[in-house]
């Protein structure tokens, strides 16, 4: 299991196979991945976005992240996990945050990726700033899913 | 005794500083710590807080070397 926050753009599927192939623990076990990317858009509740800045809260993200799967794993038989998540400056296009998941059958790889983004939206302490042709503005909630 | 306090995103903007020093007195609640740093800003509804990182409620007493955060609701993934 491993969670880690990034402050320069990742790609998650270069990130997501490396991670799988350095996993030995995995091979010859996994029947399932589930995986989840979050995306930067260009416009945000009608208004284009050109930069976001993604804030956090230097130890107590990373130890929630962590309990998150925590969590997740003691639902769910798990064989493995991994989140990574931006934080600094964004454009459109970049990568924010990547879960996967991994086990021997898929229902428990989709029921916990969907657990771990929905649980990392309402408690992980992150906050974005969205850069838009009006100025710059801070996100006041979440969008529903 | 003494508490370290932290603000983060639009509230930090809106206070004007990222961090405090409070003298806590015993007994002293996060709502007290509030109310004693800005007596003239009601905490706006909804801003979340911690203790030592945990998230925590108003009414949690601080203990002396605690850091006590204050922060808008979180906007992460």
């Amino acid at each position: 299991m491993k969670v880690e926050l990034r402050d320069t753009p990742f790609d998650p599927l270069l990130e997501l196979g490396f991670y799988q192939a350095s996993t030995s623990e995995l091979q010859g076990r996994f029947g399932a991945t589930a995986i989840f990317i979050g995306t930067m858009r260009d416009h945000n509740e009608r208004a284009a976005v050109s930069r976001m800045t993604l804030e956090h809260y230097p130890g107590m993200t990373e130890r929630h992240l962590r309990r998150i799967v925590e969590a997740a794993s003691r639902e769910w038989s798990l064989l493995d996990a991994l989140v990574i998540h931006r934080v600094g400056e964004l454009r459109p296009d970049d990568p924010i945050v990547l879960v996967a998941v991994w086990s021997a059958h898929r229902a428990a790889a989709f029921a916990a990726c969907r657990f771990i983004m929905e649980e990392l939206k309402s408690k992980a302490p992150f906050w974005k700033r969205e850069d838009t042709p009006e100025g710059s503005r801070w996100v006041a909630h979440n969008t529903p899913g | 005794m003494s508490v370290q306090v932290k603000y983060f995103a639009s509230l930090r903007d809106r206070l004007g500083r990222a961090e405090d020093r409070i003298a806590a007195s015993e007994g002293m609640t996060v709502a007290a710590v509030w109310a004693a740093l800005w007596p003239e800003i009601p905490l706006p509804p909804n801003t979340l807080t911690a203790v030592n990182m945990e998230y925590a409620t108003l009414e949690q007493v601080v203990r002396d070397g605690d850091e006590v955060a204050f922060f808008p609701p979180v906007t992460g993934g």
